[in-house]
């Protein structure tokens, strides 16, 4: 997030768009629904009427993999009713220009026809939003989980820049997270061509820095492979290691026999969690690892706070903190660095992460700090590019829509898009073994609406067949009215009848994100 | 800024403080039942009653905004008599059974009846008998002890925005509780427990499996292990296990808040199914092992790929799920030691 | 030594053979219920709490007087003797005041404890109860006899230091009661306020007094330390509330030791933000006194102020 939770019920505007928030991130859909009663103006644009959607001034209910469409429409109508912030973007942008020539053929007409929803919407939409002060865009992975997620991305902070809503306080451009500490896994260089603090590792400086920092010699210059390029490089016979730390990509990435394959191919896998999981279970060594109640350490959360996890019980059974059985391997390979405790660790990384180098235990004891926090008496930074824009200025980049790889057609005629609940996490591999949860919501389903569903004959509850070019699966039908007749709706919690058997179109070609959220499929009864 | 005079001593306080704000800030203990600093002031208890020098009757401390040359008194006779009659009007209508009461120990009406020494309820008369709302998965509701503090109701409302509850009925009828008192789970309510986390007394409890005293219990602050708000929580553990989680009460960045994963999701953490020894595949099975064992084997096998087939044949998916140091000897694991930049993780899913 | 082997609750246990039933659990992590049972007093079989239920034995036995025998087969939670146990707890129920509201002892008192474990309930009755009576009359000690439950362990630890011996039973039946000498009020009495009983009485009979109303013990913070008065430093804790010491109390005495008031006095005097006045029994009743007085420094710290002015003049 640019700007911080503690910000959004003072906004003026809130526009949410790819987030189900009281279901993903309900906190902070709490904050939404405290701003909205305060006042605020609420805009909704998602392929589902979700509870948000029914306090909303404007809900835009539009077709799945149109948002490029959408933003880029009300660019334009705020372009053309000159409600842009023009001394904002003379003074802390450039390009927009053409940014303003690629807008142009977003009509509202055309934008409303791709996006299946009323033109006026979208004219009130871009209207509230651009006349607000405190107008702040929140979305998740409705926005990110395409062929085009970079470009979406980049279209919500197009809007947002032509609007001075980026580097003030109440505004901002705010990917919600998904995981707990999803933030902190990429600050640390949990991605294949960053150190710690997105140091890149073809930059020959960094590699030297880290070079003598860590003392060793000759650290790989050349990016390296993303999850979904290592799973087809076993499939070449390139990858014949695989150590899976504390993920379950058996539920939860795409196309399920694709990985499947490629995990049984192996020469040799190590999975490291705190359940035999359905990954685990295709492991040549499994390692037990201790859960986040019995370790120390700390979490980076969606705005960039920084925060202590502590230890409450001891590890059960004869299982190890994860950094415990990675400093063992480390040495064990010749490499001989002890750490007393988590708290060493992050000395060390704030020694060679200049976003975290005022972080350390100490300070985190009586409350989280925000990242950037470069020094030890650096507050930390509640919202970004306050003076300026990072780079220096705020660059407008012209995306286009290009839609989904997969549309409907005759074979497969209804888009599936997927997401979360809120009483499972992930792959429920904490939440299934919670009683009360399961008996809430037990089991997968697909939401279908009426309509569909009286057509095809379906009753709520009876199971069905919903098979993508990838897979099929079983699941029970959820009759429902806040999906359109051609979308359908699933969570993919589940290992057993799980959505990731029919997703995995296609990737985005730059950040290599699935496109969970547009799979054609087809529906049909059993058996 | 104004100036206050507080049982003889004055302050400077900001002038759109409450008289109780005041009290805090100067250190002063000031009883309240339904005072929550999140919350609109509700002045339901009248626990919070204070003298203020030329006001004829006692004035809630949560609601009276303090002003200039105003003289307060905290602890008179005439407020601890007060104090002293509210205590013993709810303990009139409330059960007295501390001896096997969940909440004995962090109950707020326990607490104040000890300091002001009401032993019991003296008014004899009409008592509430209502059946409970066991209805929700995760927590209950004993009606005969709620005590109207409108907490719950108002957490629900103002913060949660759930809306699930309402003060019901009036008079000696009135209960906090669902509409119609249809009960938790015909409700909207969505399970957050928040409500639960504010009830100062035996009103709403979570379900536990097993019976534990609250004093026998330990509590560690730590961060949520769910989405990415990262909500603050403590663990509440109990002879080296985790029996729940509630709130930490103030501060960035849940204010208090928790969602139903945050509050009442804990039970895989002791769960039997948890791993507990390393496994190690021999002749097709996953078969008990020693670390040793296991460490030998990984760190064999990634020298002998790394020897045939060069550090690029090796790779590893980090977890979202972990710490930030965790992450950071994984990637430096592979960075520095085996040699290469094959690393990733789920942030796309 | 000779060992014998038995079976607790399924549980194969070798302990020596001069170990009781009750003692023989606990060495394979069993805890018993018990009311009267101290390891460090003489075994008396009281409270009936304690009851387990043994293979081939028609009757319950009390666990702590029981001895174990080879081959022994135990069951501690039985339907039998979780009946025997929750009718125990329902009788002394019966006749104790429903009080843990504002009880001084609640959160450490052993009958909430147990009744809290076997769910056991005040319930109306129209039998008779205890007559309602508290000793008030000692600064250091609060005796309520309402609450008391005849476990005897006052008694057994006051017996143990051969000159003092002053608590005793009185009466006969239900009207019996323990009381200070020829049951005397404890200011009367020879009581030197050494706190003994009020560390061991498992209810809120007997109560330090110099605690009540400051805090509870789930309100604070209990920190265990040793009086520093003689070499032989007995074990006490001082309890505090909001970051404030507000109370001392004794907790047991140090190995050869029996406890005494002015050790105590001591330890609140070092540990205290705020410490109350002092009392001292002359002549049979208590008595303010400077700190100097209870101390007993006064000679001390007149030699000290002496030697001071000296010093001062040959400056």
């Amino acid at each position: 997030m640019t700007n911080s939770i503690s910000e959004v019920v003072d906004n003026d505007v809130i526009f949410v768009i790819g987030t189900n928030t009281t279901e993903n991130h309900p906190v902070i859909g709490t904050q939404i629904k405290r701003a909205k009663a305060k006042g605020a103006k609420l805009i909704v644009a998602e392929p589902r009427r979700i509870e948000l959607a029914e306090e909303a001034d404007v809900f835009l209910q539009i077709k799945p993999g149109s948002n490029i469409a959408l933003l880029n429409g009300m660019l334009n109508y705020i372009i053309e009713n000159d409600l842009h912030d023009k001394e904002y973007i003379a003074e802390r942008t450039e390009n927009f220009e053409e940014l303003k020539e690629s807008v142009k053929s977003y009509t509202l007409e055309r934008v409303a026809e791709i996006c299946d929803v009323d033109k006026d919407d979208i004219a009130k939409a871009a209207r509230m939003y651009a006349e607000s002060d405190r107008a702040g865009i929140y979305y998740a992975m409705g926005i990110t989980q395409h062929r085009t997620g970079t470009h979406n991305v980049i279209a919500t902070s197009n809007l947002a820049l032509a609007c001075g809503n980026i580097g003030r306080e109440f505004t901002g451009v705010n990917p919600l997270r998904g995981q707990n500490n999803v933030q902190g896994a990429c600050d640390m260089g949990g991605l294949p061509a960053d150190y710690s603090g997105y140091q890149k590792v073809f930059n020959e400086d960094v590699a030297q820095k880290f070079e003598k920092a860590w003392g060793v010699e000759n650290l790989p210059r050349e990016g390296g492979l993303t999850i979904p390029d290592m799973l087809d490089a076993i499939g070449d016979g390139s990858l014949r290691f695989l150590y899976i730390m504390g993920e379950n990509p058996m539920v939860s990435d795409p196309d399920i026999n694709h990985v499947k394959h490629a995990l049984e191919s192996i020469d040799f896998l190590v999975v490291q969690d705190i359940f035999l999981t359905e990954t685990a279970e295709l492991a040549d060594v499994v390692l037990p690892a201790a859960s986040f109640a019995e370790k120390d350490g700390t979490f980076t959360n969606t705005e960039r706070r920084v925060q202590r996890v502590r230890k409450a019980i001891e590890p059960v059974g004869d299982s190890k903190p994860d950094w415990v059985i990675l400093m063992e391997i480390m040495r064990r390979l010749g490499y001989d660095k002890f750490y007393k405790d988590p708290s060493k660790i992050m000395e060390e990384i704030a020694s060679v992460t200049p976003q975290y180098g005022g972080i350390s235990y100490e300070r985190l004891e009586n409350g989280g700090l925000q990242w950037p926090c470069p020094t030890k008496d650096h507050p930390g930074t509640k919202y970004l590019h306050k003076e300026k824009i990072a780079r220096g200025k705020g660059l407008f980049h012209p995306v286009e829509h290009i839609g989904s790889a997969e549309t409907k057609d005759e074979e497969y005629p209804f888009i599936l898009t997927t997401g979360r609940i809120l009483y499972h996490y992930h792959t429920r591999s904490m939440t299934g073994r919670e009683e009360g949860l399961n008996k809430i919501a037990p089991s997968s389903f697909i939401e279908i609406n009426k309509c569909t569903a009286d057509k095809l004959g379906f009753k709520d509850g009876e199971t069905i067949k919903v098979s993508s070019r990838r897979g099929s699966v079983d699941v029970v039908v959820k009759v429902t009215d806040i999906i359109d007749e051609d979308v359908v709706f699933m969570p993919f919690h589940y290992a057993c009848g799980a959505a990731n058997y029919l997703t995995g179109a296609a990737l985005d070609p730059i950040s290599k994100i699935p496109e969970y959220k547009v799979s054609a499929v087809k529906l049909e009864k059993v058996g | 800024m104004v100036k206050i005079e507080i049982n003889d001593v004055t302050y400077d306080v900001p002038e759109d403080f409450t008289v109780l704000q005041a009290c805090e800030q100067a250190g002063i203990d000031i009883p309240t039942l339904c005072n929550d600093d999140r919350l609109v002031a509700h002045a339901a208890c009248r626990m919070c009653l204070v003298e203020v020098e030329g006001m004829r009757n006692l004035m809630t401390a949560c609601s009276l905004k303090v002003s200039d040359g105003m003289k307060v008194k905290t602890h008179t006779p005439k407020v601890i008599e007060a104090r002293r009659s509210v205590l013993d009007l709810l303990m009139s209508n409330h059960p007295n059974d501390c001896l096997t009461c969940e909440k004995s120990g962090e109950c707020k009406l326990q607490d104040y009846c000890y300091e002001y020494g009401v032993e019991r309820g003296s008014f004899v008369g009409e008592r509430r008998d209502l059946p409970p709302d066991e209805s929700n998965e995760f927590y209950d509701y004993d009606r005969n002890k709620c005590i109207l503090c409108g907490r719950c109701v108002r957490v629900c409302e103002e913060l949660q925005c759930t809306h699930a509850l309402t003060i019901d009925n009036r008079g000696f009828g009135a209960l906090a509780d669902t509409p119609f008192r249809a009960g938790r789970a015909e409700s909207t309510c969505v399970s957050c427990g928040n409500c639960v986390a504010v009830c100062p007394v035996g009103a709403l409890l979570p379900k536990r499996e097993k019976r534990i005293r609250a004093w026998d219990t330990k509590k560690v602050k730590t961060t949520c292990t769910y989405c990415g708000v990262g909500c603050q929580l403590e663990l509440i553990t109990h002879k080296g296990k985790v029996i729940g989680s509630k709130p930490v009460e103030q501060g960035e960045p849940n204010h208090g808040l928790l969602c139903v994963k945050g509050s009442y999701a804990t039970d895989f953490i002791n769960h039997e199914e948890r791993l507990k020894t390393p496994l190690i595949r021999r002749n097709g099975v996953l078969e008990e092992a020693s670390w040793n064992a296991a460490f030998d084997l990984i760190v064999s096998k990634i020298k002998e790929t790394k020897e045939k087939y060069g550090s690029n044949s090796l790779g590893g998916f980090t977890s979202a799920r972990c710490t930030n140091e965790d992450n950071y000897l994984f990637q430096k694991l592979f960075r520095a030691v085996i040699g290469t930049n094959n690393v990733d993780h789920c942030a796309r899913l | 030594m000779r060992y014998v082997t038995l079976t607790i609750d399924g549980k194969k246990a070798v302990v020596p053979a001069s170990y009781t039933i009750l003692q023989a659990a606990e060495e394979v992590g069993i805890e018993i219920p018990a009311l009267c049972y101290d390891p460090d007093l003489e075994i008396v079989g009281a409270c009936r709490l304690c009851l387990v239920e043994i293979e081939g034995n028609p009757k319950l036995h009390t666990s702590c007087s029981m001895a174990v025998t080879d081959g022994m087969v135990v069951h501690t939670e039985s339907e039998k003797v979780v009946h025997a146990r929750k009718m125990v707890l329902q009788l002394l129920l019966d006749n104790h005041p429903n009080d843990c509201l504002t009880c001084q002892k609640a959160g450490e008192c052993l009958l909430q404890k147990y009744a809290y474990m076997y769910d056991v309930k005040f319930r109306e009755h129209d039998g008779a109860y205890k007559p309602e009576y508290t000793d008030t009359s000692s600064p250091y000690i609060l005796k309520d006899e309402a609450k008391c439950i005849l476990c005897h362990k006052c008694v057994r630890i006051c017996e143990q230091v051969a000159d003092r011996q002053v608590l005793t039973f009185a009466n006969r039946g239900f009207e019996t009661k323990v009381a200070f000498d020829a049951d005397m009020s404890i200011e009367e009495s020879s009581c030197v306020s050494c706190n003994r009983c009020v560390t061991i009485c498992p209810v809120g009979a007997l109560l330090d007094k110099r605690l009540m109303g400051k805090t509870r013990i789930w309100d604070g913070e209990v920190t265990e330390f040793k009086c520093k008065s003689c070499e032989y430093g007995c074990d006490f804790e001082v309890l505090s509330k909001n970051g404030k010491n507000v109370a001392v109390r004794a907790k047991s005495p140090g190995e050869g030791r029996p406890l005494c008031l002015k050790g105590r006095l001591t330890s609140e005097f070092l540990n205290l933000d705020d410490p109350e006045t002092p009392y001292i029994k002359e002549d049979g009743k208590f008595i303010e006194a400077s700190w100097e007085k209870a101390l007993e420094i006064e000679g001390i710290l007149d030699k000290l102020d002496k030697m001071d002015s000296k010093d001062a003049e040959q400056c």
